[in-house]
């Protein structure tokens, strides 16, 4: 009877039959991983670094809140997603320049972008799979023309950050100094609020809106645990949210619950073993200078 | 006489409507080693952000270099308080010299070997080449602020900024980060202008000595300046400067903090 249970639990998570011609469908979803392993591994790096993960997941749920418009009005997951983070990030990157007005700002906006994604949702007609799957992912979703808007939208992300790379990361570890030698700081900080809204927009089409941080987040911590080196944290925090997402893709690609359980799980992992290893290398760092 | 770097006529800040200092008269030559003194809010450190630009005088000029001052003039380096990098931040002491190189330009900056050897070079000078890969987080807060210093001369200043550089080191590296920046002040001949709220591990270093209190001030050599009756006079209250052991202890400056700092420090002095 358990063992039973056992194999059905088992072949709702992991089912591989049909894989080739399953993966030939899904082709799209997996290019659409490798973009936001990218855009999130990159961007994540300057989250981290300047404090921003409440704020990340403050946006998404306004990016939420944009789609389910979006759905609502025809006007577009796309589009709607994208208005909602934008105006987040620019009303987060206004008002919050501090870290504790940016705190509360965010969780002001947060709550009420969730209500009215459900309220859009609730109104929306339709049984369309894009429903749920705008808070807890989805991977069946991504077409030709949707998987070309998030590819537009990551180039642009990631030749914003290739501008704006140097001056960016002087002023998130030391903005005093930085304004001293005449980088634009504040000018700085809302072109990244906008790169970033554009990014938790890409990521709430394929992750969904609670899920959002394991992308933007978890990968580049797991980095900074293991690395100090300002260009191994960004290729280890690239690979580390590309593994996570295309390896969940290709978990989820025959079991019928959705995507993101597999990308937050892999991403976690990650994260789990980096900590580890970190602490490991610190303690030795610590006797090496010791001695 | 050398045209002086810096040149401040009959400055004067306001902030939130409250005058900090007015007319202030300075001129801070070549190789010049100032220190700016003061009680907390007496406006020393917006003193240093007037300079940088950052701030804007409310009368009088203000010119360096024989041009009035503006926001980001990278001839100016900048060494700001001292305050332990948070853990995780990507940075080892290389790259933190490497960030007053060229930190400022747009793009990704790629590595080279003409800017390997600068900032190797910078490390050398600071003494900072054996901790060079370690990240910042993890390096004592006097490795820290040598790296800072290596930061600024990076840049190759003709003046430097130090804000309380000294703040919260041990005697020991206040010793050795003071007798840094007094080193390649005289082998690079830039000026310091020098912010701390205690003359005393910087006494023996500094030409001038530019005291802030109560919208006035004072500028002379420490001789000129830290005594009973100059002070006094400044503060408008009876102040006494007691020499002891090549330390200079001011009692009774209207200022809790600041007195009490003084007593603290000279405690810590004794054997």
């Amino acid at each position: 009877m358990s063992a039973l249970l056992t194999t059905d639990w088992w072949s709702t998570l992991f089912d591989f039959s049909d894989y080739g011609d399953l993966l030939q469908l899904l082709q799209n979803s997996v290019y659409a991983g490798i973009l936001l392993g990218l855009v999130g591994g990159l961007i994540g790096v300057f989250v981290v670094q300047r404090d921003l993960a409440f704020a990340v997941h403050g946006i998404s749920e306004l990016s939420f809140a944009g789609a389910a418009a979006g759905l609502l009005l025809g006007i577009g997951v796309v589009a709607g997603s994208l208005v909602g983070s934008v105006v987040a990030a620019a009303i987060i990157g206004v008002l919050g320049a501090r870290a504790r007005e940016r705190n509360s700002i965010t969780a002001v906006l947060m709550p009420f972008g969730l209500g009215l994604g459900i309220l859009c949702l609730a109104l929306y007609p339709g049984r369309d799979a894009n429903k749920f799957g705008l808070l807890t992912g989805q991977i069946v979703a991504v077409d030709d023309p949707r998987l070309g808007s998030l590819a537009v939208i990551a180039v642009v992300v990631l030749a914003g950050l290739a501008v704006v790379w140097r001056p960016l990361g002087f002023a998130s570890v030391d903005a005093e100094v930085a304004a001293a030698r005449g980088v634009p700081v504040r000018a700085l900080s809302l072109v990244f609020m906008l790169l970033l809204a554009l990014a938790v927009s890409v990521s709430v089409q394929i992750v969904g809106a609670l899920l959002v941080l394991s992308i933007l987040v978890t990968p580049a911590a797991a980095a900074l645990r293991i690395s100090a080196s300002p260009v191994w944290v960004p290729v280890l925090s690239t690979a580390f949210a590309v593994v996570s997402l295309v390896g969940g893709i290709l978990l989820a690609l025959g079991a019928s619950v959705p995507i993101s359980p597999y990308v937050t799980t892999i991403s976690f992992l990650i994260y789990l073993v980096c900590r580890l290893a970190g602490a490991r290398r610190t303690v030795r760092r610590r006797e090496r200078r010791l001695a | 006489m050398t045209p002086p770097l810096l040149s401040l006529r009959a400055a004067e800040l306001t902030l939130g409507g409250r005058v900090l200092w007015s007319g202030v008269d300075l001129d801070v030559a070549p190789g010049e080693f100032v220190a700016v003194l003061g009680a907390n809010g007496s406006g020393k450190t917006s003193l240093l952000k007037a300079i940088l630009g950052q701030h804007r005088l409310s009368a009088g000029s203000a010119t360096f270099l024989g041009e009035p001052l503006r926001h980001g003039d990278r001839r100016i380096g900048y060494v700001p308080q001292q305050r332990l990098a948070d853990e995780g931040t990507p940075l080892r002491g290389r790259d933190l010299v490497g960030l007053g190189l060229d930190g400022h330009r747009w793009g990704v900056g790629w590595p080279s070997r003409a800017r390997r050897e600068k900032v190797d070079e910078v490390l050398d000078a600071v003494g900072a080449a054996h901790y060079a890969r370690v990240p910042v987080a993890s390096l004592s807060g006097g490795e820290q602020q040598r790296l800072r210093i290596g930061q600024a001369l990076a840049g190759d200043p003709r003046l430097l900024l130090c804000d309380e550089p000294l703040l919260s080191l041990d005697l020991r590296a206040q010793g050795v980060v003071s007798e840094l920046i007094d080193r390649t002040r005289r082998a690079r001949d830039f000026g310091v202008l020098f912010v701390t709220h205690d003359v005393n591990p910087v006494l023996g270093m500094v030409d001038r000595v530019l005291y802030l209190a109560g919208r006035r001030f004072r500028v002379g050599t420490p001789d000129e300046v830290l005594r009973s009756d100059v002070l006094s006079e400044l503060y408008d209250a009876p102040v006494d400067v007691v020499r002891a052991r090549g330390r200079v202890i001011i009692v009774g400056a209207p200022d809790q903090t600041h007195a009490h700092e003084h007593e603290h420090d000279h405690g810590a002095d004794l054997p």
